[in-house]
């Protein structure tokens, strides 16, 4: 446990990449399994306990110490793990700490009753250092400035491979990872993960720019709406050829599937969304975007009926709502605010799943029918899904749509047109010929979002932030004229750069008014211009909206606060 | 007549109408009573200023010998008379020269106890405990998170980065008046007998240290070094600002390390940029805040800078009144001396 913390002390303390890599090599090199093992997990965020979390420590913190002084002392540290480190009243050192692996391992098989018990004991024979590396294991997100992404780069680079490589096996291994690090070291065979249902590392667009569109070119470029929900893959294999220790999915019910859904970075979250997964079978990958769609169950029959006279339409024309390629039947897709009530929900009700019945928008498939179709181009894979559509029949899975445009000028209007559909956030633009890469390749899949709206908000109440922000007032309450008086729309803590936090920080501490526990209060000065991507209606708070993703654009240091913007004006951009 | 009738704040700081003077004026004004040296609080251009000896030669070595019109020198234990109010001063082991002020009128007793600290300090003598009615105390590390390591241990930190990182050169980031002074101090009673090397901005106060017979041993300006690539392994001390500074691209290899009682907390070393944080603090830390109101033991305390909430919120669950004065311009986080 010692040699972990100490680890993690390192690399908060140490900038710059890579000497975090250097120091993260020296590691693995030197400490033996399973404790290395568990160490990658953690820093990978792959570690999870069932009754060691966020609130089992703050529970216990405020029936040890003052609640109202843990309260103070968060609001300063900005840091949960770190304030409990500091804040923890027993102390007894020492000499023999148990290894990180007993630890883990203790926090893996502890009943919800002696969580507490357990975790107090730990920080009293701690230091205050150790103590924060210890509650890292439990709170997850280690902030150490070193990401999954980097750890696998980490570990590819020790063992002489390509990061592709680790990206497949990762997935399909697990925790304390003994078998990969001993196939890294040259001492063991690659793990066999043939049959796993895991998770494929997903391929990303870059966001557009000017020249990319000025670019464009008819025929070498598909071009699709961006939907607003969420990214994710669906893999499906048939349940003979599943290993079972190595299956991951959680989705099955007794049918001959092994199923998963991931997200976007590879999070397994079949438990929020049994109805999708109960209605897919068969031996694929998809990559598509998970919607709240309301005809899901009605669809059947059209679905089929599409069948016959599919095929025919795939070069929708733009204009043409109607045509979603092959598939007849056009989804009814709701708001991202309505997809939101499904998400991290562990066991959605009935209620909620037919009030809100999820379904897939396919963008992609990354293995259609147990054949992988990653080296062919997105034409190829195109062909191969819209003949896949034509022979299967499923309630919940659409074609996504595709678009037409021939030149740049065309690509624009496609552009201004589409976003006028607000259930859409803009184009998805790829080319024809690109084969499906994990990561962010150049140049071969682009995003072009919606503009932004924006308002212009007045400053009304500003907090200190956390992590690296800790100390400086970085989260804003900010607010809209209705007559004379001000009321708040949204809270947005992004948008700006370091040195404009600094400002914003300064301002204001010389034009605070007063205080509501951690919140202080601020002059209604300073204008703020909000960009945000959505209105909603909400009866949560007194002005009656809320925004989606606000973030500041602007600090309009030069605009009078009583020319900001007023709730009528806001509620105008209301969807729908 | 209770203190709150006579004592009052302003934009200038605390004053003392019966008395006709302020305490650690943030402006110049016709009577300044100042407890120690450190730039927020005592200020250049007053009529007539009373403090230590040390405070006024402090002061004389920032601003100038005429840094006030009249500069009356204080000895400790000493009292002054301004009208009808008895003003004494004693120590409160900060820094060099640093005092807080008891004030004594209509049959009541007020100390202003200025910055302090409890832990020992080898450059000023101890605290004293000053018993009084009112007692106005600052709140720089007002937290229960806040408990100061021995400075011992923080100093063995340093020397164990030098052996493991021989070839770096260790810029320590310490505040000019009395932060550098105690580190140096602290390395020599470690055992530490090299050169120490200094940023120009720390050279004339710890001049004016060695003239007051504190001994630092050999000290030597980084402008006086040719070849800077000797510093390689050596111990240099310049102001926090100079590290993220050019002046300190042209050593060797910089590993940065800030002493502070900040670095306590992990994200303030980040945002300093300190590779190694030591904390090394002027300032009284949670436990000792708690101890010194025990132990003065006042009707009231009276909170002026700092995190003012938990420690009015903490006196009040031990059986006192407390308020906050929120001074303004005590800015302890930017100007230093903690």
């Amino acid at each position: 446990m010692d040699a972990f913390s100490h680890l993690l002390e390192q690399l908060y303390f140490t900038s710059g990449n890579k000497a975090k890599a250097q120091l993260i090599a020296d590691y693995i090199a030197n400490t033996p399994d399973p404790d290395r093992g568990w160490a990658i997990a953690a820093m990978a965020g792959t570690l999870r306990f069932e009754f060691f979390k966020r609130n089992t420590v703050k529970k216990l913190i405020t029936e040890h110490t003052d609640p109202a002084l843990f309260a103070m002392s968060y609001d300063y540290v900005g840091e949960v793990s770190e304030t409990v480190a500091h804040l923890w009243p027993y102390s007894e050192p020492s000499d023999s700490l148990p290894t990180l692996t007993e630890v883990v391992q203790t926090f893996a098989s502890v009943s919800k009753q002696k969580v507490s018990e357990t975790l107090a004991h730990y920080l009293t024979i701690m230091t205050p250092a150790q103590r924060w590396a210890l509650l890292k294991l439990g709170t997850r997100g280690l902030r150490i400035g070193v990401s999954a992404r980097s750890i696998k780069q980490i570990l590819a680079d020790y063992g002489n491979k390509d990061i592709k490589e680790i990206e497949t096996l990762w997935h399909a291994v697990t925790p304390p990872y003994v078998d990969m690090l001993s196939y890294l070291e040259g001492k063991a065979d690659k793990p066999d993960i043939e049959n796993a249902v895991t998770f494929h590392p997903v391929m990303l667009s870059h966001p557009i720019e000017d020249s990319d569109i000025n670019a464009f070119t008819k025929d070498t470029w598909q071009i699709e709406n961006k939907y607003d929900g969420i990214r994710v893959q669906l893999v499906v294999k048939p349940n003979n050829a599943v290993d079972d220790k190595t299956q991951k999915g959680s989705g099955s019910d007794g049918d001959e599937s092994e199923k998963a859904l991931f997200s976007r970075t590879g999070d397994d979250i079949s438990h929020s969304f049994p109805d999708l997964l109960e209605s897919v079978s068969g031996n694929m990958v998809l990559d598509g975007e998970l919607l709240v769609i309301h005809n899901v169950e009605h669809s059947n029959g059209l679905a089929k009926d599409s069948v016959k006279k599919g095929g025919s339409n795939v070069k929708a024309q733009s204009d043409d709502k109607g045509a979603f390629a092959s598939s007849a039947t056009q989804p009814d897709v709701d708001t991202f605010n309505a997809l939101q009530q499904r998400l991290n929900k562990k066991k959605p009700s009935k209620a909620l799943q037919s009030s809100a019945p999820v379904g897939l928008i396919v963008y992609d498939a990354l293995v259609l029918d147990g054949e992988d179709l990653t080296d062919k181009t997105l034409k190829a894979r195109r062909n191969a899904l819209e003949e896949w559509f034509q022979k299967t029949s499923n309630s919940r899975l659409f074609l996504s749509e595709t678009l037409n445009a021939t030149s740049p000028q065309t690509l624009r209007q496609l552009h201004t047109q589409v976003c006028q559909n607000r259930a859409v956030e803009g184009l998805m633009i790829k080319r024809l010929d690109s084969h499906y890469v994990p990561g962010r390749p150049k140049g071969q899949w682009f995003k072009w979002k919606r503009d932004p709206l924006v308002v212009d908000a007045v400053m009304m109440y500003a907090q200190r932030g956390h992590g690296k922000r800790s100390s400086f007032y970085s989260d804003y309450t900010f607010g809209v004229w209705e007559d004379s008086q001000l009321l708040p729309i949204g809270k947005a803590y992004s948008g700006f750069t370091d040195e404009e936090l600094k400002k914003l920080d300064n301002w204001v501490r010389r034009n605070a008014v007063g205080r509501f526990g951690p919140v202080r209060e601020v002059k209604k000065e300073l204008v703020l211009e909000v960009a945000f991507d959505a209105v909603h209606p909400s009866s949560r708070h007194k002005s009656g909206v809320a925004l989606r993703f606000p973030r500041i654009h602007r600090i309009r240091w030069d605009k009078p606060a009583s020319e900001a913007d007023t709730l009528a004006n806001v509620k105008a951009l209301i969807e729908g | 007549m209770h203190p709150s009738t006579w004592l009052k704040t302003d934009d200038t700081g605390l004053y003392c109408e019966p008395g006709e003077f302020y305490i650690d004026p943030m402006n110049e004004v016709a009577t300044a009573l100042v407890t120690h040296g450190h730039a927020d609080h005592a200020r250049a251009g007053h009529h007539r200023v009373y403090a230590s000896p040390e405070t006024l030669a402090i002061m004389q070595t920032r601003y100038g010998e005429d840094m006030a019109t009249h500069q009356h020198a204080v000895a400790i234990g000493e009292s002054i008379n301004f009208n009808d109010v008895k003003a004494t001063f004693y120590p409160a082991g900060h820094i060099l020269g640093s005092t807080q002020i008891l004030i004594e009128y209509a049959g009541y007793r007020v100390v202003v106890s200025g910055d302090y600290k409890r832990r020992h300090d080898p450059t000023c003598p101890p605290f004293k405990v000053v018993p009084c009615d009112v007692l106005i105390t600052e709140a720089t590390f007002g937290l229960p998170v806040f408990k100061h390591p021995p400075i011992e241990h923080e100093i063995e930190k340093l020397l164990h980065s030098l052996r493991v990182f021989p070839e770096r050169c260790h810029l320590v980031g310490a505040y000019a008046l009395g932060k550098c002074q105690r580190v140096i101090l602290a390395l020599r009673e470690a055992g530490y007998a090299k050169p120490i090397y200094l940023h120009g901005a720390q050279l004339k106060l710890c001049d004016l240290y060695k003239q007051l017979g504190i001994d630092l041993g050999e000290l030597i300006p980084v402008s006086e070094v040719a070849d800077k690539k000797t510093l390689a392994g050596e111990i240099v001390i310049a102001p926090p600002s100079a590290l993220a500074d050019r002046w300190s691209r042209s050593l060797p290899n910089v590993r940065p390390v800030v002493a502070s009682g900040w670095m306590q907390i992990r994200a303030r070393a980040k945002q300093k940029n300190a590779e190694l944080p030591l904390i090394i603090s002027d300032h009284c830390d949670w436990p000792e805040l708690l101890q010194t109101i025990e132990e003065v033991n006042p009707k009231e305390v009276w909170v002026t800078h700092g995190r003012e909430d938990a420690l009015m919120y903490q006196a009040e669950k031990m059986g006192f009144k407390a308020k906050a004065l929120s001074l303004v311009g005590y800015d302890e986080e930017e100007q230093g001396g903690d």
